[in-house]
């Protein structure tokens, strides 16, 4: 009795599933559905920084610049020209016709004004610290003299625009930078720096509940917790047109649920399959064809803290790098799809020197031991992780391959969440060395280096100092021709080499999936889908 | 009767203010700072994080919070996100959602369940209450997301029967979803009406009634089952207030859009006035559940009076 209910019920499902299937012919006007988590902040550009908003307002928005999808340079977007003689100040010169999806017009005050508004401290956006080298940002962005938790209050600033931001006239306009900073006319890519329209500041509430943008798609409708729609915008000036109509953002409570949806060509794209469709490789005989994979801007490192004994000696990091069979283990664990690192900058960033590390990232047992005998250290060596994030495999396979190679007691020690871990690592509260990663914030060189080796900077968790890096950094960001920057910065790779404050290990294959409906769909480097690539067949 | 329900509804006051009390204590003394992680690998800007936390009134000792809380809930504003949304409109379009998926479940396990029950109950140690015996162990030893995934696994993608996941939340979309929330449920069902039918159908009144030559149905269907119904009446009420707040794996697997995944999002996100909102209708569901399940005893058994 009980199969025969069954039975019935799915009938019943299934009729009403083919009901609610629209099939749309022609692909100029087809739609795609994408996979997407419910955004977590309003959608103002200069407000969201988290994949969920992004992925809506990267296709509403175009910026002065915007990276190409197959290898993430910079290329000129709304920007005619980005000109420079000192990396100071920046005349920036807009390309004219452009338009806001309500019919206004893009002009330099459209940047300058969404520009200083995210920079006011007042507006407590999430982006604002993004403008912190242009001059000027102390007076609209003044410190809280004690902290957030502070009681006292932040100072009302004096004033409410950038003095280092100037219309010159309506497609120009200048950006004189506090300190000269070569890389910056890369960074602008960024969604923070998107241009806002004159209805933003006029009602927010309503931008918020229907972004206004200028870019290849303009807002259509938002159901939270279930979709957000786009559809193309016919009169857009720039050259990443897309070649279907709408767009559709589906939220997706987990990512299993997305995949199930995928494999039965429900959902159009998934820019990185779960943990169940990588395991032993289900993907390849689920989606055969399907599989979209590329090397996306993100490696995997090791971290030591400088603040803890005996991680502050140069001769042990250099033996526990050494003494990492990286060639082997990205076979094992990860079946090829991760690379071994021979330096800390990435393979797809323009400069990228192959062989940078040297011999200290080459599996050697001979001088690993040397080293580590010279280092005079002979206790347990602790490598630290979460594990949410599949990471306990390889962090165990790295603990036995120092352990086989060095013969010295070395373990791994599990963290339960990525927050906790995360927390642990801002307080300085490691016990020993610990798994670290980085993501390309914009595809510059500059990135791999300064926001995790300079002395103080926001992402040198491990508190590594050394001048000479500091003043290598100094010098390539005032660098005055890219070339020039990039030689700088290739030097201040060597000096890392030298110190090892972390030990690079291997650069990713994201693994993405996309429906039989597309022809091609491509991943970017940021691991988003490429929208200007997709071919509806 | 109406002097009991008032009562009853007096005694849900303190009950309702002293869990709202505790989840909001709970849902901000969550470790770690709610805006930490928020900007992305890197920290928030100071500003930022100060507005928020000035927005829900964080730099207040916990009592006065909760007043403030409080004081605009009873007015009907449930606050905001952190992403802008009203929770209020939020879990208007998410409860029905997650109701409808409730009502799918219980009419399964309610008909499905007292139907298998009384069955085997009437046939005691006959095949097919050997059969049912062994199917419902077989459907309380499996938990729902093994369920969820293999019935997703053969009859969405292998067979292809079913959307794997639900596109519109409609009655018919969720009857399948519907099911594997209802299996283990279903089966407690079937033994509970199982144990009750076999025990009482030797009660004197079963025999009285049947020597009296009323017809087998109606001793089975109204003197029997009635005097069975009881404990299952119990469990299928505590059961709808369960389904309501402890969906999420179902909902995960088949990406229903309802409180579930809602509430799971917002922990994750440290969401802290959707939470407390979400979890206080709960209560209130849960409360009003109880109390209508203590109502129907009433009716099922006239030896049971309230005044």
């Amino acid at each position: 009795m009980r199969a025969r209910l069954v039975a019935a019920a799915t009938g019943v499902a299934l009729v009403a599933a083919g009901c609610g299937a629209a099939e749309t012919t022609g692909s100029a006007d087809a739609g795609i559905t994408i996979f997407n988590t419910e955004p977590e902040n309003p959608l103002v550009p200069g407000n969201t920084t988290e994949t969920g908003g992004s992925r809506v307002l990267d296709p509403l928005f175009t910026g002065l610049v915007e990276y190409r999808g197959e290898d993430a340079q910079p290329a000129n977007a709304m920007a005619e020209s980005i000109e420079t003689t000192d990396s100071k100040v920046f005349t920036v010169k807009l390309k004219q016709g452009w338009k806001f999806h309500d019919g206004s017009p893009v002009t330099a005050k459209s940047f300058v004004d969404a520009w200083n508004w995210t920079a006011y401290g007042p507006n407590a956006t999430q982006g604002a610290t993004f403008f912190s080298q242009i001059q000027g940002y102390q007076d609209v962005h003044p410190a809280d003299p004690d902290g957030p938790d502070g009681p006292e209050k932040a100072p009302t600033p004096t004033t409410d625009a950038m003095s280092g931001l100037v219309v010159v006239d309506d497609h120009t306009f200048t950006i004189t930078l506090s300190e000269a900073f070569s890389v910056f006319p890369v960074t602008v890519g960024y969604e923070v720096f998107a241009p806002l329209p004159e209805a933003f500041f006029k009602d927010r509430a309503a931008f918020e509940a229907a972004p206004i943008g200028n870019g290849p798609f303009k807002f259509v409708s938002r159901q939270p917790g279930a979709e957000i729609k786009l559809t193309r915008y016919d009169d857009y000036q720039g050259s990443d047109k897309a070649t279907f109509k709408d767009l559709t953002l589906k939220v997706y409570q987990s990512r299993e649920s997305a995949y199930a949806d995928l494999v039965a060509n429900n959902l159009d794209f998934l820019e990185e399959l779960p943990p169940n469709a990588l395991a032993g490789k289900k993907y390849e005989s689920d989606l055969g064809d399907r599989v979209v994979q590329r090397e996306t801007l993100n490696n995997q490192t090791i971290a030591f803290p400088f603040y803890l004994k005996p991680y502050d000696n140069v001769d042990l990091r250099r033996a526990i790098s050494m003494a990492i069979n990286r060639e082997e283990i990205t076979q094992r664990i990860f079946e090829g799809t991760r690379k071994p690192a021979d330096g800390w900058v990435h393979p797809l960033m323009k400069g990228y020197t192959p062989g940078q590390c040297g011999e200290y990232c080459t599996y050697n047992p001979a001088k690993a031991k040397e080293s580590f005998q010279k280092s005079g250290y002979t206790g347990e060596i602790l490598l630290l992780s979460n594990t949410d994030g599949g990471h306990q495999e390889w962090a165990e396979a790295v603990a036995n391959s120092i352990k086989n190679t060095l013969g010295v007691e070395t373990r791994f020690v599990p963290s339960t969440s990525f927050g906790e871990f995360r927390q642990k690592v801002n307080a300085h509260e490691m016990t020993g060395m610990y798994r670290s990663g980085w993501i390309a914030d914009y595809p510059s060189i500059q990135n791999w280096l300064s926001p995790l080796f300079r002395t103080g900077a926001s992402s040198n968790d491990g508190l590594y100092s050394n001048p000479a890096f500091d003043a290598k950094i100094a010098e390539a960001d005032k660098a005055t021709s890219e070339d020039e920057a990039i030689k700088l910065y290739l030097e201040a790779e060597r000096i890392v080499a030298q110190d090892m404050p972390s030990i690079p290990l291997w650069t990713q294959n994201t693994i993405a999936g996309k429906s039989n409906r597309l022809k091609v769909a491509n991943l970017d480097p940021f691991r988003t889908l490429d929208v200007p690539s997709v071919e509806v067949g | 009767m109406g002097r009991y329900v008032l009562r009853r509804l007096l005694q849900m006051v303190p009950v309702f203010l002293g869990t709202t009390f505790l989840i909001y204590a709970l849902v901000w003394a969550v470790p770690g700072d709610p805006f930490e992680g928020k900007c992305g690998e890197r920290d928030c800007p100071e500003s930022y994080v100060a507005a928020m936390r000035e927005k829900f009134n964080l730099d207040d000792p916990l009592v006065v919070q909760y007043g403030k809380y409080l004081l605009n809930l009873v007015q009907g504003d449930f606050g905001q996100t952190s992403a802008g949304l009203q929770v209020g409109e939020r879990i208007a379009a998410t409860f029905p959602v997650t109701l409808r998926l409730a009502l799918v479940a219980l009419l399964v396990e309610a008909v499905i369940g007292i139907t298998a029950g009384v069955v085997s109950g009437l046939r005691n140690r006959g095949f097919l209450d050997s059969l049912v015996l062994v199917s419902t162990l077989f459907l309380i030893s499996i938990p729902v997301f093994v369920t969820g995934y293999v019935v997703q696994l053969v009859f969405g993608l292998q067979l292809g029967w079913i959307s794997p996941t639900v596109s519109t939340p409609t009655f018919g979309n969720l009857i399948v979803p519907g099911f594997v929330l209802a299996s283990l449920s279903m089966a407690y069902v079937t033994r509970l009406t199982r144990a009750g039918i076999a025990e009482n159908r030797r009660a004197d009144y079963v025999r009285t009634a049947l020597a009296k030559g009323l017809p087998t149905n109606r001793v089975i269907g109204v003197h029997l089952l009635r005097n069975s119904l009881i404990p299952v009446i119990t469990f299928l009420g505590t059961d709808l207030g369960a389904f309501l707040g402890g969906a999420i794996i179902t909902e995960g697997i088949f990406n229903v859009p309802g409180i579930g995944g809602l509430v799971f999002r917002s922990i994750l996100t440290k969401d802290g006035a959707m939470v407390t909102g979400l979890v206080t209708v709960l209560v209130l569901v849960y409360l009003l559940m109880t109390l209508l399940v203590d109502l129907l005893y009433a009716v099922l058994d006239p030896r049971i009076r309230y005044d």
